[in-house]
């Protein structure tokens, strides 16, 4: 069986979700008998062009970034949106409720900037510009999912990745709710996959892993009034990862 | 000897972030030679006006993947100052952990992985896997996974971390995993030893290069600066207030470029472990001086390839640290204290910590709701690009008489010692194309 070529490419992000693929340690020298990284700038300077599978990190601000992405689409076989700022757009989209010259001035002041240099236009997810084949959610992703994704590919399988939302992954770890603790949960309409990391660390789910196609809305209309709380705090608290187009996928 | 040469290095490898060096040389003389960051800007401080204060940590730690700790960190000293909230001394000791496994995890990862290769002629650190470095390398990996799980332990997570919110923890560990920690720290510190003597045998092949420069950091009465403690330059002393930061920090627009960099009292300035071993050297632990001594480092040490050693002396000085914070939390409980809240109220809040890279500031100011309505975040990678150019700029011209694939390793090794951080810095440092 020849192992599949993959290439990890970053756009405008933090590049955490890079580091949690070097965090495998070990394990990342497990997943190379079976893979073959082939550019993945963050850790080595060797690149090819030539590769099956492109994980892509990162959201779209510029008309050459989008380039650069339709580019390595023409590449790939099947790529990857790795993370919130490529799957759904993540913090960056926060900006977009304004203007970029209106972020810009905010930013650099009123000195004359460059236009060409500065050409951004609104933050958006890839597939707001490509077609993209699966996607690994989350800011940032998960280890253990991203390990049983690439082995699924290499397999040629098709990766799975839930379609539930946090709770059951919540009630799994035995956590208490965090609405019972007083506090605005997201996980009822965030999809798992996190193993509800963040309850689990008593802190509330902040959605990061982006809403479900089909969300219980019910439920959080109950949640609502049994809590006493309010649609405006539902919006707060869905905006911090879910503002982009895409988010809602 | 190089007389004529065109070296561009589109997205430089193994750095955080995207930048590119060129460099052209005609009949012997360098017609440019420029150090351009060309990641997109994400404009973090104009987005997070209108949030709530208990989102601005969540959002900011999202600057970097990296320092999302040191984010995290600075974010809640400004919250904090804004709200006037005053945390409680256990909060403090488990903050000062969480920057020592921060400082540990990105240190030791830039060292062995980032840095190393160009020592070992490698391109990467994947073949050393099965080559005579193996051994090395597994103890790179050991120590980075301690590291990690340091940072796992106490904040939750190591990349954007969960337990740290305004005025406190929302978990704490236990006495027992603090105790297990302890044990593992203390069998870590040998094998960080052997990394260090393994860099030592490998110092020959760094560049014999001197530029004095001013170095800015922390400095702190009874410790090592990290967590806490008054900004100060090698050239000018401490400044009266931490508030005062822009007159230390001093911003200003190269006309052709519209990049922001900062100085002080020179053209440019220095921050990071090289930057910290210059002022507080001799408040390191005691394995940390050994380190220190065995590296030959005296402070000041003016070449700036020499960051990367300060940084594993810092990495030792950190697991000697952290044993300490263990021992006065295990000795007081660790209790179980409920995040300290305020009532939201008018005001702004400045935020300092040392992160990886170097000083790092957060200045918000809140309105009565308790919503950003101003944000400023200066980045330790954005203060070092400045002292980057003009290092190039002296470097050169003593190397000319190097190879140009020489001279191309040479500027790239230079911009790796300074492990920018290029994500991080592009919400205002912007792209500069010759």
């Amino acid at each position: 069986m020849t192992k599949p070529r993959v290439a990890i490419f970053d756009f405008a992000d933090c590049e955490g979700c890079e580091l949690q693929i070097a965090n495998l340690e070990e394990e990342l020298l497990d997943l190379l008998s079976i893979i073959d990284i082939v550019s993945f700038r963050e850790v080595m300077k060797e690149h090819s062009d030539d590769y099956d599978i492109a994980f892509i990190e990162g959201s779209i601000m510029r008309p050459q970034d989008e380039e650069r992405l339709r580019n390595i689409r023409g590449h790939a076989k099947i790529l990857i949106a790795l993370g919130a700022c490529a799957a759904t757009g993540c913090v960056n989209t926060l900006r977009n409720q304004w203007t970029p010259d209106e972020v810009k001035k905010e930013v650099y002041g009123t000195t004359k900037l460059n236009e060409q240099l500065f050409n951004v236009g609104p933050a958006k997810a890839i597939n707001e510009i490509i077609p993209v084949d699966y996607y690994l959610h989350g800011c940032p992703i998960d280890r253990d999912e991203f390990k049983a994704f690439v082995t699924a590919l290499a397999l040629g399988k098709k990766p799975e990745t839930p379609t539930y939302p946090v709770c059951v992954e919540c009630k799994k770890n035995e956590n208490i709710c965090q609405f019972e603790l007083g506090n605005f949960c997201l996980g009822p309409i965030t999809r798992a996959g996190c193993k509800a990391i963040c309850p689990t660390h008593n802190s509330p789910c902040d959605g990061c892993r982006g809403i479900l196609k089909k969300p219980e809305t019910d439920c959080v209309k109950d949640l609502v009034t049994r809590y006493d709380l309010t649609y405006e705090d539902l919006k707060r608290r869905c905006t911090i990862f879910n503002s982009g187009k895409e988010a809602c996928q | 000897m190089t007389t004529d040469a065109h070296i561009h290095v589109h997205h430089l490898t193994r750095v955080e972030g995207h930048g590119d060096i060129t460099l052209d040389i005609k009949a012997g003389k360098i017609q440019q030679l420029q150090w351009q960051v060309v990641e997109a800007p994400r404009f973090f401080e104009a987005f997070v006006r209108g949030r709530h204060y208990n989102d601005l940590r969540t959002i900011t730690s999202r600057i970097c993947g990296i320092c999302s700790i040191g984010h995290s960190l600075a974010s809640l000293k400004a919250t904090e100052d804004a709200l006037n909230i005053k945390i409680s001394e256990q909060t403090q000791t488990l903050r000062r952990l969480a920057i020592n496994a921060e400082n540990m995890q990105s240190h030791i990862l830039h060292i062995g992985y980032l840095a190393a290769p160009d020592l070992l002629n490698t391109g990467s650190v994947i073949p050393l896997a099965g080559s005579k470095h193996h051994d090395t390398l597994l103890k790179i990996i050991q120590l980075h996974r301690l590291s990690n799980h340091m940072s796992d332990l106490i904040c939750g997570r190591t990349t954007h971390p969960i337990r740290l919110v305004v005025g406190g923890f929302t978990a704490i560990p236990t006495p027992k995993q603090l105790t297990t920690l302890k044990e593992n720290l203390q069998q870590a510190l040998p094998t960080a030893l052997d990394v260090a003597t393994t860099l030592q045998n490998l110092q020959d092949k760094l560049p014999d290069f001197q530029r004095e420069t001013e170095y800015i950091g922390l400095t702190h009465p009874t410790e090592y600066a990290l967590y806490d403690g008054t900004m100060t330059s090698t050239d000018t002393g401490p400044t009266t207030e931490n508030k005062n930061y822009q007159s230390l920090m001093k911003e200003y627009i190269v006309p052709q470029s519209t990049a922001k960099y900062a100085k002080h009292a020179r053209a440019s300035y220095f921050v990071g472990a090289l930057a910290r071993f210059n002022l507080n050297s001799t408040q390191l632990h005691p394995h940390a001086q050994d380190t220190a001594e065995l590296f030959d480092l005296k402070a000041p040490v003016y070449n700036p390839f020499l960051n990367t050693y300060a940084q594993m002396v810092e990495f030792i000085h950190n697991i000697e640290d952290s044993q300490h914070q263990i021992d006065r939390l295990l000795t007081k409980g660790p209790k179980d204290e409920k995040p300290i809240t305020a009532t939201p109220k008018a005001g702004r809040g400045i935020g300092i910590v040392e992160v990886p890279r170097g000083i790092l500031v957060h200045d918000y100011t809140l309105d009565k709701n308790g919503l950003c309505t101003k944000a400023n975040c200066i980045i330790p990678t954005n203060q070092n690009h400045g002292n980057i150019q003009h290092d190039m700029e002296a470097l050169v011209p003593t190397i000319l008489h190097k190879s140009e694939k020489d001279i191309e390793l040479t500027l790239e090794m230079l911009v790796r010692a300074y492990d920018p951080c290029i994500s991080c810095s592009t919400h205002y440092l912007t792209v500069h194309f010759a």
